[in-house]
């Protein structure tokens, strides 16, 4: 079990995460894509702290702040989400063009 | 190490199986027309990748993984797929059109490819130490609550804060339902 098959995984992991982000139009399933790339960035951690063998546990405690500030982050973007549906009636980010001339 | 010795050991098997399931969900995530299938394909990834976290010895947190995430982050979402969209079967625009898609696919591609340069460069073939079994769970909270107890409480008032405005965004005025 080398350590760069778990890195390189985490590193596909996040650049579809990149790629749902830039090309997903719904906001729901840009939040979603949103959440591929912290998990990504959560097993990065974990395979450092267990390669590393970090006497503190650094890396598994930073993804667990890294779990609840998603938790965090999936709750408040849900409610911008909801507002701006119920403002507008779409949810879709390319119809979001208000701060344009 | 070559393909043929890595691909012999037991463990290299259970770590495909489960990396074939995380880019298999990642890939509905991003690509599926139907929104409740991304929400399962996101099921999906963060069980396996529980499962990962399982094989290095993080049990504490693959089973957080499994309860914050599967349990109620996905919930909150299909909540929020519910409320933002109606008709639930496959749509055409959840996504931009070829053009933007081709430029998401080459950016993403390029970073993947710096990435993993950068990773292969860094560590070729080194393999993990000879692990004296799990984290143990009593490890990680006195070292949360000894090392990193000010990040855990900034964190708490983050949860908070995070509460409050979720709540004040999300709510309807009373004033403008009566109106």
């Amino acid at each position: 079990m080398i350590v760069n098959q778990f890195l390189m995984l985490g590193a596909a992991l996040f650049a579809m995460g990149v790629y749902g982000v830039l090309s997903r139009r719904n906001a729901v399933m840009v939040l979603l894509s949103v959440e591929l790339m912290l998990a990504a960035v959560n097993l990065n951690l974990v395979v450092f702290d267990r390669a590393f063998r970090d006497e503190l546990a650094a890396g598994q405690i930073f993804s667990l702040f890294i779990i609840a500030i998603a938790a965090a982050e999936v709750g408040i973007g849900l409610a911008i989400i909801l507002l701006i549906f119920r403002n507008r009636s779409s949810a879709n980010v390319d119809e979001l063009d208000l701060m344009k001339l | 190490m070559s393909f043929g010795d890595w691909i012999g050991q037991l463990e290299n098997w259970i770590f495909a199986i489960l990396a074939v399931g995380t880019l298999s969900g990642a890939f509905l995530v991003v690509h599926s027309r139907n929104v409740i299938h991304s929400a399962l394909g996101l099921v999906l990834t963060l069980g396996s990748s529980a499962g990962l976290f399982l094989m290095l010895g993080a049990e504490f947190v693959a089973w957080t993984l499994v309860m914050v995430y599967i349990g109620a982050v996905i919930v909150l979402f299909l909540f929020g797929i519910m409320i933002t969209r109606a008709p639930l079967g496959y749509e055409s625009d959840l996504s931009h059109p070829m053009s933007v898609k081709v430029t998401a696919a080459i950016v993403s591609g390029s970073m993947f490819a710096l990435i993993g340069w950068a990773f292969l460069d860094a560590f070729g073939s080194v393999e993990f130490p000879v692990a004296e079994g799990p984290t143990r769970t009593a490890d990680i909270g006195i070292s949360m609550f000894t090392n990193y107890v000010i990040p855990f409480e900034v964190m708490s008032f983050l949860l908070l804060a995070a509460l409050v405005g979720g709540i004040v965004l999300a709510r309807q005025d009373p004033e403008e339902v009566d109106e």
